[in-house]
């Protein structure tokens, strides 16, 4: 309990911090907000009236906690650019595709990667096993946006097999829904994939040397049986734990594959936002984006530690 | 008429080993781990395999199982018949087929013997289930049966525990218990009280040897402690640098041993009632690299008695009276007949 | 007896002769494999696949036809990935005195062809992107870029990492608790997004992309800097500089940072591709270097943006091989980096 207590106290220090540091950024800006939206020329009145009006002339702390305390009943200000929505609400409206596609491409890679994981550290060093490390370790060395781009001229182009750009709302078609969510989810899925299979592969290959294995195999178990049974579970810790920062992570990575696709997700939102300067929509998403983050990573921990029988509490 | 009495039991050897060679392909070289052993054994005998680290033993005895053969970047040769099938000329399923109901294993450490993340009871069902086919209620039975006959108290109760719940020598008798339970016709016991408290390992030897007595199986205990296998083995093959350098009835050899190294073995086991401050008799040096034996007796540099023809020229092992052979050209308290120069063909090594 | 085997090769059960054998095939395959992609004869899908498939089985042969050769095997990506590098820094550094083309003063190419393909003449070996600038001198002039902003990155995050993380693991507590906080408050913000909205506070500038560049590098090179610290500071030694006096700083200098340094070091090579990736990433969004001035991530941006890359696939073909090569060569280099002097780390 005191543990839980104590986390639970870091993460509200971590979150703290991350918000006042997002606030910091924007407000401590070079150049005024007020001229910008006004225009020049005009009595300096105006331009004071209105930063009186933004809070702008109030010391930095209470601009903060106002912000903040603002923030936590759902009010994250308005967009400072046409036409001039509720920060909010477009951020309910970017979050499920940027989620949807996260999820779908952990999924992807998920499938992909454990069965190439379990085969690579059957035969250890056989030909499969060299043939997904080299193409994983290539994979991770190709940018998500090239990988993207390449993959665009692939099958878009020369085959014409799934369409370039647009979105199709869950809720209006699942099937077209899915045609557009397809490819930027394999793309996101690919570098990822990569990265769990060399992960779970190395720890199966450490876990396939452990004494008990050895065992399992002088029972006569079949081959499959042993990954899968001895194997597998022992070693799904490790992928859990980059499961859970890839997750994370996958919302901020999904940014690129937006933009390629021209995505109306929170990745999209932010890069238009920063290019317009449209600070109170990159403030607001970055806040919501750090903050899933590290509930994430924090649940994550809590899983796992509910699974690995060895840190359970014994019942004796 | 038969005049020969070698041994009581005439029933045909249920383990018989012949030339048996294991290499290692590595960076380094070819390393030769077993270097041509042969041995039989027959039902209810016990066999001690004794050595140091790296003699060894321990790959003998999985290449035995057939856990470790050719493939990859290891070579294993010579022959190996499990109640009369070649083991290595078998396929890989083939082979599983015998581990659990004609042959099985008691590893060395129980503590990661045992998958720390699955409860002991699926340890025990799991090969019931695949070799003996039966249904789950039926396999949770025997395991209860099995755990009970190894001496665990309450079984029941033990088979949802996990291995971390239980005591290393709890856990070795769960080890036992999962070896036995397809009552397999050999089993090799591979340094199975090493990792254990002394007062436990008697317990335990104790118990493997009740087992074989009342199942009459072929046992093979591995072990690098002489302790272990003095009065538990009716006979022992010693083995250095992946030879075996000498084989006798285990009385015998402890009564009298042959083989230099097997001499210094012997007498190196302190005593309890010996005088105080006697000092520890150690064997000089150390085993040599496998991947680049000596030629001649690999035990020669370590050797009080080794003279040139040691250094120049391996010996071979050969019989010095029916039941006893050993590898040397200087053997303690024995002289050896006339060896004509180094001879091809089958007769080098006599069986043990 | 034991005798030595001449046709044995380490490391394999094959014979020296199977293994040429194998070589000399794959090799073969590999060539065919490569032309017959090249040539174009197939359908325009497969292409790809075989010069790339082609490419691996000729590598694979020269790898088995040395190792036959000389008995044992040689590194021979690592050695391939190094002459890249080599290449490509010795090109970079020397750009200014290469007889190059324009790179990007459009001005000064308003009367030169554009869009040439790239192998068809000699003045222009990669070829003329949308402006007539030559594609050869954007490749070089922008590595110089993104090399410069990666180095520079890199080093401030490994003197202010190892400063902090040596500070956090020698004093722990407090200090190291407040550490920690910052570390994972930077952390929190996924690294693309954060430097996307310091992009949008920055001027596109060089120094300032590699001043927002090292924080993503300063937190794990701190955690791996604080880890290592730990793990030394219980070691006799830094006992017996205290006992010594030293005072706490020399301790730290002294003792610790020899010791700390080289896993960081071969980390600091490991990061390196993720910052190069990163600086591209952000040129691709178009909040880094802006263009004439050469990066290949917006020469990437180049040929997205009116799809011309359908058109042209050369013009994403350049850069993007040319910043998958270096990306590869230097993970792999930091690979080996890592099996040398940071086994722990090396996981991936």
């Amino acid at each position: 309990m005191r543990a839980l207590l104590r986390r639970l106290g870091q993460l509200v220090a971590v979150l703290a911090l991350v918000s006042f540091g997002v606030f910091l950024l924007v407000a401590a800006l070079p150049g005024d907000p007020a001229a910008a939206i006004l225009g020049p020329g005009r009595p300096p009145e105006d331009y004071a009236a209105l930063r009186a009006e933004m809070g702008l002339d109030q010391p930095l702390f209470q601009r903060y906690f106002e912000w903040l305390g603002q923030a936590l009943t759902g009010d994250l200000g308005s967009s400072t650019v046409p036409p001039y929505l509720d920060v909010s609400d477009r951020i309910t409206a970017a979050l499920p595709v940027s989620i949807e596609l996260a999820c779908l491409g952990l999924l992807i890679a998920l499938l992909i990667a454990i069965p190439l994981a379990l085969v690579s550290a059957y035969r250890e060093g056989g030909l499969v096993d060299r043939v997904v490390s080299g193409g994983t370790f290539a994979i991770l060395s190709i940018p998500s946006f090239l990988l993207g781009l390449l993959l665009i001229m692939l099958v878009v182009e020369t085959l014409g097999w799934l369409p370039r750009s647009q979105w199709v709302r869950l809720s209006d078609s699942v099937a077209g829904n899915l045609e557009h969510a397809i490819l930027p989810a394999i793309v996101i899925a690919l570098p990822e994939a990569a990265l769990f299979t060399r992960i779970l592969r190395n720890d199966l290959v450490r876990t396939l040397r452990e004494d008990f294995v050895l065992a399992a195999r002088a029972k006569g178990m079949p081959p499959s049986r042993v990954m899968l049974n001895e194997a597998l579970r022992p070693s799904s810790f490790s992928l859990v734990t980059v499961v859970g920062i890839a997750l994370g992570t996958l919302i901020g990575s999904t940014v690129i594959v937006e933009y390629l696709f021209s995505l109306p997700g929170m990745g999209t939102l932010v890069v238009t936002a920063a290019s317009q300067g449209d600070f109170p929509i990159v403030q607001g998403a970055t806040l919501v984006i750090a903050t899933l983050y590290v509930l994430i990573n924090t649940g994550i921990d809590v899983v796992y530690g509910y699974l690995d029988p060895r840190t359970r509490r014994v019942h004796a | 008429m038969s005049t020969e009495v070698a041994s009581t039991t005439q029933a045909p050897p249920v383990l018989e080993v012949v030339d048996l060679e294991t290499r290692f392909h590595t960076a380094r070289g070819v390393v030769r781990a077993v270097d041509g052993v042969s041995l039989s054994l027959r039902a209810g005998e016990t066999l001690g395999l004794v050595g140091e680290s790296g003699s060894g033993k321990s790959v003998l005895g999985r290449t035995l199982m057939g856990l470790i053969a050719t493939g990859g970047t290891t070579e294993v040769s010579g022959t190996v018949r499990i109640a009369g099938q070649a083991v290595h000329e078998l396929s890989g399923r083939q082979r599983r087929k015998l581990w659990g109901p004609k042959i099985a294993m008691v590893f060395q450490d129980p503590m990661t013997s045992l998958n720390p993340v699955r409860p002991i009871g699926v340890h025990l069902t799991d090969p019931l289930r695949l070799h003996l086919g039966l249904s789950r209620r039926a396999a949770k039975e025997r395991a209860v049966e099995l755990l009970d006959r190894v001496g665990i108290p309450d079984p029941r109760r033990r088979l949802e525990q996990y291995p971390h719940e239980l005591s290393g020598g709890m856990r070795q008798r769960v080890m036992i218990a999962v070896a036995l339970s397809c009552d397999p016709e050999i089993l090799i016991a591979d340094e199975p009280t090493t990792a254990l408290d002394v007062t436990v390992q008697k317990q335990i030897l104790d118990l493997l040897g009740s087992l074989a007595r009342e199942r009459q199986m072929a046992t093979v205990l591995i072990s690098h402690d002489l302790g272990a296998v003095e009065g538990r083995t009716d006979r022992v093959v010693v083995m250095y640098a992946g030879r075996a350098v000498e084989t006798a009835p285990t009385t015998e050899l402890f009564a009298a041993p042959h083989h230099p190294y097997a001499e210094a073995l012997i007498g190196s086991v302190p005593a309890l009632d010996a005088p105080p401050h006697t000092v520890l008799r150690a064997i000089d040096g150390t085993p040599p690299d496998m991947a680049n034996p000596p030629v001649g007796c690999r035990y020669a540099p370590r050797c009080n008695r080794a003279q040139d023809l040691c250094r120049d020229q391996m010996p071979l092992l050969l019989d010095t009276s029916p039941g006893r052979s050993v590898a040397c050209h200087f053997p303690v308290s024995v002289a050896l007949p006339d060896v004509p120069e180094v001879p091809d063909g089958a007769n080098e090594k006599e069986t043990v | 007896m034991y005798m030595p085997d001449p046709g044995f090769v380490r490391g394999t059960l094959l014979r020296r002769g199977q293994l040429a054998r194998r070589g000399a095939a794959l090799l073969v395959a590999g060539l065919v494999a490569v032309a017959l992609g090249l040539s174009g004869v197939l359908v325009a899908v497969v292409n790809p696949v075989l010069i790339i498939g082609g490419l691996v089985a000729v590598y694979a042969g020269v790898d088995r036809l040395v190792w036959a050769a000389r008995r044992r095997r040689l590194d021979l990506l690592l050695g391939l990935a190094s002459a890249w590098l080599v290449l490509l820094v010795g090109a970079a550094i020397l750009a200014p005195v290469l007889p190059l083309g324009e790179h990007e003063d459009v001005a000064a190419t308003i009367t030169d062809p554009i869009f040439l393909e790239p192998f068809t003449y000699g003045d222009h070996p990669l070829g003329t992107n949308g402006a007539g600038l030559d594609m050869l001198a954007r490749v070089i002039y922008g590595a110089r870029a993104s090399l410069t902003i990666a180095v520079m990155a890199v080093t401030i995050g490994l003197v202010v990492g190892s400063a902090i993380g040596i500070i956090a693991g020698f004093y722990r507590r407090k200090v190291d608790t407040v550490i920690g906080i910052f570390t994972n408050a930077l952390l929190a913000v996924p690294p693309l997004i954060l430097l996307i909205v310091l992009a949008t506070v920055l001027d596109p500038k060089v120094r300032n992309m590699a001043i927002a560049l090292s924080l993503l590098t300063i937190p794990t090179m701190v955690r791996l800097a604080r880890a290592n610290t730990i793990a030394y500071s219980q070691r006799e030694f830094v006992l017996a500089a205290r006992a010594l006096g030293a005072t706490k700083g020399r301790i730290m200098v002294r003792e610790l940072l020899p010791n700390v340094l080289p896993p960081m070091l071969s980390m600091a090579v490991v990061v390196m591709s993720a910052l190069i990736v990163a600086e591209a990433s952000l040129s691709f969004l178009g909040l880094g270097i802006q263009p004439p001035s050469p990066t290949w991530g917006n020469m990437i941006l180049e040929a997205e943006a009116n799809d011309t890359m359908t058109e042209h696939p050369f013009i994403l073909l350049v850069p993007g091989t040319v910043l998958f090569l270096t990306v590869y060569s230097v993970n792999l280099l930091g690979e080996r980096a890592q099996q040398r002097w940071d086994p722990r780390g090396a996981k991936l």
